[in-house]
């Protein structure tokens, strides 16, 4: 059951990052990411990743996605006409390289090399908000805190950059 | 554990079935008879000047912004309010670090306030 | 169960602090141009300072559920982040004023860039040195972009955010796969844990470091990924781009050494050879792009991808006194640097930056102090005695002889040889070329005379008389080795 789950996943997420690289319309590529990190998200649920597939819906599919649509539609990205040509000269060197790395990991997958026992955690399937939780906000209290400087700076940045300097003389 | 997403498939499934299924039936049963007034955007007769897709103001960018950066914010809220029983009997310092980090956003909401990144203008 | 060593954060709670005090400033008056919020920051640097030096020498601990470490090599690496915001908060005073862009944002950017670059220096997590990376490019992207009515630092903010996401990405995904490998995140068990053998398999570990390798080379600007250095060091307002050139990159260069010698040094058979390829690529590719160009600031950007190229033969050596000459390099690269960048912004104009070679003709008739200055700023770069520079290079290129590579070695010295070409190639240009058109007047503000001052002063006593700051240098390795 859970292997045919994640078939029906896997293909749904191969297929719309690859229609998402094809469509020319950047809305349908915005569109097709939106499935992808669905897809995403619900391999996350088949992993036990509770919370993380949670997030992945809200913050990607969710937050990043609306600010994508939004930079499409502050550019007016109608027609990628003008992509087209910088993009072009590449593309062969992308698909080759593109070509190269997927023989790599196949390689390494097939020989088994990358694969080994893994350690199942009764902790992490039962209660794995609990379980992440109690990580963050003990042993990695540091970093969280680091967060939200981070988040701030981001918060900052975005009025600097959008906002003009001085309201009373424009 | 798996069966306990089949409610969410099932509500994934009838809703785009729905659409689906009255998206076809309308395509199949509904007449057609096509013609250039029936066809224009608004066919109260305005005429239709330039292009639907205009380039939008950059100020939905700062919202759009704003939101993410809080969205993320509360992202850290769900799993403190799980473990924060739990954590209390160990020391109130589980209160302190979330008064800390949203102290910190605070302050950040209060700058944007303050610079008027809350109004359109 | 939860047990806070104060001193441990005390540096960088310190920074942090100072952030949210400019914060304040800016919550109570919104319209201000930014010069107390600069004065604020100057005095938080200095605290910043005396706090580091007084934590000096004490036995290396670490803290904070294993997060951060203290030890003199992260303290060293806060002396010379600190030196360099301090120095471009001395020049940014004027520049701003000058340049009409400035809001206390600026100072607020800077600071919190310098927060990131002491995380960098101090963390004991890969996760900390990836949030301290993070914190400082988002800053740093901010900063390139500030001027927004110039379409070249757009531009530059543009390209480096841009490529900069994309390292990001290659070293996250190093971070995944050492985690996924070793089980952890914490550089001090991964180093047992690679001691130990206990790693789940190695061509996974292998990748990881190989894409970790990527992700701070970039950081640092070594070739092959040092493509966005000269579009952003031109585009940046001139002050940043001394900043950027000077602590961020002291800043990378401390984690890339705590992670590769401390952590994966038992690897260093597999990654030295990658190492050895990116120092002789970075020096030369830095020293044949400079030789060049024509725009001061983007010859000074080539300049630091091939100094980038110089500290890491140090990396390749990876003995004691490589990582101390390494170490100290840094230091004297930030004095010189930033002192080099500060006569650029003084000679400067509004709405004119004069940043063509060619337009320094006669400036060291004209203002012998400045012209003084910069002849001393570019004979360290070349690396010629007695400055900062010569005595630096000396220590790494012995440091590489000692572990045998004198390739390498060879490599690094011709290449210091070509720099010399350009780097007096504005000296010449201002002793011995005849200017073009009448002379500028150059104002000076106070702070912007301290900060050359303080510059100038530093490379020369650190060429001069590099024993005590050497030995400070000696004292980091111990962290690492």
């Amino acid at each position: 059951m859970e292997t045919a789950v994640f078939y029906v996943l896997a293909t749904i997420a191969v297929a719309s990052a690859v229609l998402l690289v094809l469509f020319r319309n950047p809305v349908y590529s915005a569109l097709s990411l939106v499935a992808t990190l669905f897809a995403v998200a619900g391999l996350f649920v088949l992993l036990n990743a509770y919370f993380l597939a949670a997030v992945q819906i809200i913050v990607y599919a969710g937050a990043v996605m609306v600010l994508f649509l939004f930079v499409i539609m502050l550019l007016n990205l109608g027609h990628s006409e003008a992509l087209e040509s910088t993009v072009g000269r590449y593309r062969l060197t992308g698909v080759i390289f593109l070509c190269a790395l997927l023989v790599a990991q196949l390689t390494a997958v097939g020989t088994r090399q990358l694969r080994g026992p893994v350690a199942e955690n009764e902790a992490l399937r039962t209660e794995n908000v609990q379980t992440l939780g109690k990580l963050l906000y003990t042993d990695f209290l540091f970093p969280f805190e680091v967060a939200s400087i981070i988040l701030l700076v981001a918060l900052i940045g975005v009025v600097v950059l959008v906002k003009r300097e001085t309201p009373e003389t424009t | 554990m798996l069966s306990d997403y089949l409610p969410i498939v099932l509500l994934l499934v009838i809703a785009a079935g729905f659409a689906a299924v009255n998206l076809g039936i309308t395509h199949l049963v509904g007449p057609r008879k096509p013609n250039p007034v029936k066809l224009s955007p608004y066919e109260s007769g305005v005429p239709n000047i330039g292009d639907a897709r205009l380039r939008f103001s950059v100020k939905f960018y700062l919202v759009a912004m704003l939101f993410i950066i809080f969205d993320i914010e509360v992202v850290f809220l769900y799993p403190w309010a799980v473990v924060f029983k739990d954590l209390l009997a160990q020391g109130t310092f589980v209160f302190t670090e979330m008064v800390v980090f949203l102290g910190v956003l605070v302050l950040g909401l209060a700058y944007v306030w303050r610079k008027g990144g809350l109004e359109w203008d | 169960m939860f047990e806070i060593d104060w001193n441990i954060l005390l540096p960088s709670l310190v920074v942090a602090g100072l952030v949210l005090v400019v914060l304040c400033v800016d919550i109570i008056r919104p319209d201000n141009k930014g010069g107390v919020s600069g004065y604020l920051s100057l005095l938080g640097v200095g605290v910043a300072i005396w706090v580091s030096l007084s934590l000096w020498g004490r036995s290396p601990t670490h803290g904070l559920g294993g997060m951060l470490f203290l030890d003199n090599y992260a303290l060293f690496f806060n002396l010379i982040i600190l030196a360099g915001t301090g120095l471009t908060i001395f020049v940014s005073t004027g520049f701003l004023e000058r340049e009409e862009g400035g809001r206390s944002e600026y100072y607020l950017l800077i600071l919190a860039a310098t927060l990131g670059m002491m995380l960098m220096a101090a963390g004991a997590d890969l996760i900390v040195i990836f949030l301290g990376i993070e914190l400082m490019s988002i800053a740093l992207y901010i900063l390139v972009g500030f001027f927004r009515r110039r379409t070249d630092s757009n531009e530059g903010s543009m390209k480096y955010l841009l490529l900069g996401a994309f390292a990001t990405g290659f070293l996250l995904y190093g971070i995944a796969l050492v985690y996924g490998s070793t089980g952890t995140t914490n550089l001090r068990e991964i180093e047992l844990a690679v001691a130990q053998g206990r790693v789940y398999t190695h061509p996974m570990l292998l990748g990881g470091v190989a894409l970790l390798i990527v992700g701070f080379a970039f950081k640092v600007s070594a070739v092959p990924f040092h493509m966005w250095a000269p579009d952003v060091y031109q585009g940046a307002p001139t002050a940043i781009t001394g900043f950027m050139s000077a602590g961020p990159k002291a800043a990378a260069f401390a984690a890339f050494f705590r992670v590769m010698v401390a952590s994966l040094g038992d690897l260093s058979g597999d990654w030295s050879g990658a190492i050895w390829m990116l120092a002789a690529l970075t020096m030369t590719v830095g020293n044949l792009g400079a030789l060049s160009q024509r725009n001061i600031k983007r010859m000074l950007a080539y300049s630091s991808v091939a100094h980038a190229g110089y500290v890491l033969v140090a990396l390749v050596a990876a003995n004691e006194r490589g990582i101390a000459g390494g170490v100290f390099y840094l230091l004297a690269y930030a004095f010189m640097n930033i002192g080099a960048f500060a006569v650029i912004v003084a000679l400067g104009r509004k709405g004119d930056e004069n940043l063509e070679i060619s337009g320094y003709a006669g400036v060291g008739f004209r203002h012998p102090g400045i012209g003084l200055a910069m002849t001393l700023f570019m004979v360290s770069l070349a690396g010629l005695p007695p400055t900062a520079g010569f005595f630096g290079k000396f220590q790494i290129f012995s440091a590489a002889v000692e572990a045998g590579y004198i390739w390498l070695t060879v490599i690094g010295v011709l290449n210091s040889l070509v720099s010399v070409y350009f780097y007096l190639g504005v000296v010449v240009s201002m002793y011995m070329r005849q200017p073009v058109g009448q002379a500028h007047a150059v104002s000076m503000t106070p702070f912007a005379r301290v900060a050359l001052l303080t510059a100038s002063l530093g490379t020369l006593y650190i060429g001069l008389a590099p024993t005590s700051l050497l030995q400070m240098a000696r004292q980091t390795v111990s962290a690492l080795l």
